[in-house]
C-alpha cells in the first residue's frame, strides 16, 4: 500500500513538472477552455452501488455533453483514505484534476484555506440551483459567503438498524421505535437476553458515527450545531449525560469492533448475530444486495431524543484551482447539479437527491423516509463524515474516542480530551 | 596532478550521477525533513505557503515527547521491537541449529521455513487479522477457536485489542514471516565454520556442546549482528503489517510511523516530519554503531 502510494505520489509529482514545462513552452494560454475534451473526474467511487452511481451519472453525463469525454480518477481503498492521499500530493504538486469529490462542509476548510478550491457561487447562479436546493443545504455549504462545491447527494448518518427476526425473539416490538436514548437501551438490555450481540459497531469512525448520533439525540440539533462553533461547550453537562450513554451502549457491542469495517458490522445484523447496528443510510445497499424485506427482515428508525434531527453527509464535486479543463469541469458540475442527473445517480447510489424538485415516486420505501424527514426535520451536520469539523479536528476526536473504547481512559478524560480538541480548532 | 585526474577522474565521473542522486534525493531531503520539523507548519495553508511558517527550534519534538499519545505510541514500538526481535532471534536459530546437521528432508523444511518470507506484510496481514480475532467464547473465530478444539480455551485473549501488550500480538506474524530469514542468515554462518576447526575440537576432545560453545558460536557473532540489526530496522519501519491488521485510528496499535501516517493527512506536516526524523534518529542509534564496527573489521 504504501510503495503503492508512494509511486503514485512520485510519478504524480513528475506529471506536475511536466505540465508546468507544458505551461512554459505554450505560453499564456489562459485558465481551461483548450484543455481538450478530456474530463478527470477524481472519486473513491470504485466499487459497489457508488460505482453503479458513478456510472449512472456518467450516461447522464454523456447525454448532456455529448462534446466531453469523462475519464475516471477513481481511486479505491480504506473509504476514501487512499484517494484523499494521493490528492493531497497532486493539490500540493500543482496538478489537479479537473473536479474531485469530497464531503460537503468543514472537510472541505482545509482546501479552502489552502486556495486550491474555487468560489463556485456563481453557478449556483447559472444553473440556478439556490432555490433548487434547501435553504438549510446552502446554509451549511456557504463559508464566509462563498459556496465552493456542489453537492451530488444526500446520505443521513443517525439511523439504527434492526433485524426483525431477532427482535421478535427477543420481545421487543418491532412497529414501534423506542421513544428514547433510554428507551432504545432499555431494549438493548433485552436483546443482550436473547443471546446475540445486542448492538453490532465497527472499528474507530463507526464509533465516532455512534456518538454523533447520541450527541444529536441528548442535545438537540441547536445545541449539537453549536459544539462546533462555540456557542455550545464541550463540557456542558449534557455532553457528559450523552458520554454516559455511549459508554452504556459500548457495553452491548461486540468484542472485535476495532477490527471491522462497516459492512463487517452490518453483515452481522443480515446474519441474525447482533440485533441492532447504528450507521448511515449507505447500508440500506447492504440489505437490498442480502434480498432481506423491508419491514420483514430489517427495520429502521432515527436515533430518537430531544427531536427529529436528520444527521446529514453529503458527496459533493468542486472545481480545483488551475483544473486543465475548468470548461469541462463545469460540464461535469452542470450535470451533476441537473434534475436528471441527480436521479439517475440516487437511484443507483441509493442515497436521495439534495434537490427538492426530483420525481420522488421513483424511490424505495427507506429513501422515501429519508426524503420526508430532510424536508422536515432539522438538519445536523455528521462528525465522522467530514460535514462539521476539520481533518484534524475529526483526528484528534477519533483518537481520544478509541483511546476511551479501548479502555485507556476514563469518561472525565475522555471529555477533557474533547474540550481540549475543540479548544485547539473551533474557531 | 595529471597523472591524479587520470587515475581518480574517471572512476570519479562514473560514479558522479549516484553521488548527486543521493545527495539530493537521500541527504537534502533529510536535510529538507528536519527543517520542517522545526517549524510550525500544521496546517493546509502553511503547506501550500498560503500562510507564512515560522522557525520554532525544539518545540515540536518537546510536545511530541510530552503528549501521552505519543508516549503510548513509543512504547508500542519498543514492545513490538523487543518481541519481534528476541520471538525472530530465538525461533530462527532453533531452526537453523536443528537443520545445521544433514536431515533427511531438510531442505524441504529449509524452503518451508522461509517461504512466508516471500509473501508481503500486507498479503499476511489480512490473513492474520482474521487469525488474530478478538472474540471469546460463542463467537470466536481464527485463533482463539483453535484454541477451543484443541481444549486450549485458557489461551484465549484479545490479542491486538488489549492496550497496553495488544501490539505484542501483531509481532506473532512478524516472526512468522521473517523467522525463516534469520534461519537462512545463520545456516550460512553455520556453513561458514570450517570443517577443520571442527575436526580440530573434536581431536582435542570437545564435547558437542563445548563445540558450538567455544568454536561455533563466536564465529556467528557477524551473522547475529546482521540479523538483529536487519530485524530492527524491519520493526522500526512496521506500518504495513500493523496498518493492515488494525486501523490508523486504533489507539491500541499505534505506533510513530502511524501517527506520521495521520499528521501528514491532516496537513500537519511539521509534525509528520518530526516523527519521521525521530524515527531516523532510532535507525541511526542502532545502525551507525554497527557500520563502524564493520567498517573497523574490514580495515583491520
Amino acid at each position: 500500500m504504501l510503495d503503492r502510494r508512494r509511486f503514485l505520489a512520485l510519478s504524480s509529482t513528475a506529471l506536475g513538472v511536466g505540465a508546468l514545462a507544458a505551461c512554459g513552452s505554450g505560453g499564456d494560454s489562459g485558465s481551461g477552455g483548450d484543455g481538450g475534451t478530456d474530463v478527470e473526474v477524481f472519486t473513491w467511487w470504485a466499487s459497489g452501488s457508488e460505482k453503479a452511481g458513478l456510472d449512472a451519472l456518467v450516461k447522464v453525463f454523456g447525454e448532456q455533453h455529448s462534446d466531453f469525454t469523462f475519464v475516471n480518477g477513481a481511486v479505491a481503498g480504506g473509504a476514501g483514505s487512499a484517494a484523499k492521499d494521493m490528492l493531497q500530493s497532486r493539490l500540493q504538486a500543482s496538478d489537479p484534476p479537473d473536479t474531485f469529490q469530497a464531503h460537503a462542509g468543514a472537510e472541505l476548510q482545509d482546501y479552502i484555506d489552502a486556495a486550491q478550491i474555487e468560489d463556485v457561487s456563481g453557478l449556483y447562479d447559472e444553473y440556478k440551483l439556490t432555490d433548487a436546493f434547501p435553504k438549510d443545504l446552502v446554509d451549511r455549504l456557504t463559508v464566509e459567503g462563498k459556496i465552493y462545491s456542489i453537492p451530488s447527494n444526500i446520505h443521513r448518518s443517525n439511523v439504527v438498524w434492526a433485524n426483525a427476526k431477532v427482535l421478535e425473539k427477543a420481545g421487543i416490538d418491532t412497529k414501534k421505535a423506542p421513544g428514547s436514548v433510554d428507551d432504545f437501551l432499555a431494549d438493548l438490555e433485552k436483546a443482550k437476553g436473547a443471546g446475540v450481540t445486542a448492538l453490532s459497531v465497527g472499528t474507530t469512525w463507526c464509533q465516532v458515527n455512534l456518538l454523533e448520533a447520541i450527541l444529536m439525540s441528548e442535545l438537540g440539533s441547536e445545541k449539537y450545531n453549536g459544539l462546533f462553533d462555540g456557542k455550545t461547550a464541550w463540557d456542558d453537562a449534557a455532553v457528559t449525560s450523552s458520554l454516559e450513554a455511549f459508554q452504556k451502549m459500548m457495553g452491548y457491542t461486540n468484542s472485535d469492533r476495532d477490527s471491522l469495517d462497516w459492512p463487517d458490522a452490518t453483515q452481522q445484523l443480515i446474519d441474525g448475530k447482533a440485533a441492532y447496528n447504528v450507521m448511515g443510510d449507505w447500508a440500506e445497499a447492504a440489505f437490498q444486495q442480502a434480498k432481506l424485506k423491508d419491514g420483514e427482515d430489517y427495520t429502521y428508525f432515527p436515533l430518537p431524543g430531544k427531536e427529529k434531527i436528520f444527521g446529514f453527509l453529503a458527496d459533493s464535486f468542486t472545481l480545483p484551482v488551475g483544473a486543465p479543463n475548468a470548461d469541462g469541469a463545469k460540464a461535469w458540475l452542470d450535470t451533476l447539479s441537473s434534475k436528471d442527473g441527480q436521479l439517475a445517480f440516487n437511484l443507483a447510489k441509493g442515497s436521495i437527491p439534495a434537490r427538492t424538485d426530483v420525481d420522488e415516486s421513483q424511490f424505495g420505501t427507506y429513501s422515501q423516509t429519508a426524503l420526508k424527514s430532510f424536508a422536515e426535520d432539522a438538519i445536523s451536520p455528521s462528525i465522522a463524515h467530514g460535514a462539521a469539523v476539520p481533518v484534524a479536528w475529526l483526528n484528534d476526536l477519533s483518537d481520544a474516542t478509541s483511546q476511551f473504547t479501548t479502555g485507556a481512559s476514563d469518561l472525565a478524560a475522555y471529555q477533557k480530551a474533547l474540550v481540549a480538541a475543540a479548544d485547539k480548532y473551533a474557531s | 596532478m595529471r597523472s591524479r585526474v587520470r587515475r581518480y577522474g574517471p572512476p570519479l565521473l562514473l560514479i558522479s550521477p549516484s553521488l548527486v542522486l543521493v545527495g539530493v534525493f537521500v541527504y537534502v531531503l533529510i536535510a529538507r525533513n528536519l527543517w520542517t520539523s522545526m517549524t510550525d507548519n500544521h496546517t493546509a495553508a502553511q503547506a501550500n505557503g498560503r500562510k507564512d511558517v515560522s522557525f520554532v527550534f525544539l518545540e515540536n519534538y518537546v510536545a511530541l515527547f510530552k503528549s501521552p499519545q505519543f508516549q503510548h505510541s513509543l512504547w508500542n514500538l519498543v514492545l513490538f521491537t523487543a518481541v519481534f526481535l528476541v520471538g525472530a532471534m530465538i525461533v530462527g536459530f532453533v531452526w537453523a541449529w536443528l537443520l545445521e546437521r544433514p536431515l533427511p528432508g531438510g531442505r524441504v523444511f529449509q524452503t518451508v521455513y522461509l517461504f512466508p518470507m516471500a509473501i508481503s506484510f500486507v498479503a499476511s496481514g489480512v490473513v492474520w487479522r482474521w487469525l488474530l480475532n478478538s472474540n471469546q467464547g460463542d463467537s470466536a473465530t481464527g485463533l482463539n477457536r483453535l484454541f477451543q478444539m484443541v481444549g486450549l480455551d485458557v489461551l484465549e485473549n484479545p490479542w491486538w485489542n488489549q492496550v497496553t501488550f495488544g501490539i505484542a500480538a501483531i509481532a506473532i506474524p512478524a516472526i512468522w514471516q521473517l523467522s525463516g530469514y534469520v534461519m537462512a542468515l545463520f545456516l550460512a554462518g553455520f556453513r561458514g565454520v570450517p570443517d577443520d576447526l571442527r575436526e580440530a575440537a573434536r581431536m582435542d576432545g570437545a564435547s558437542s556442546l563445548q563445540m558450538y560453545r567455544h568454536v561455533i558460536f563466536p564465529q556467528l557473532t557477524p551473522v547475529l549482528m546482521s540479523a538483529i540489526v536487519i530485524i530492527a530496522h524491519m520493526s522500526l519501519k512496521s506500518f504495513d503489517l500493523i496498518m493492515s491488521i488494525s486501523k490508523p485510528a486504533n489507539y491500541q496499535t499505534k505506533v510513530p510511523a502511524v501517527d506520521m501516517y495521520v499528521f501528514k493527512s491532516s496537513f500537519d506536516y511539521a509534525n509528520a516530519a518530526a516523527v519521521g526524523t525521530v524515527l531516523l534518529a532510532f535507525i541511526a542509534i542502532l545502525i551507525v554503531p554497527y557500520l563502524i564496527q564493520q567498517h573497523r573489521e574490514r580495515t583491520r
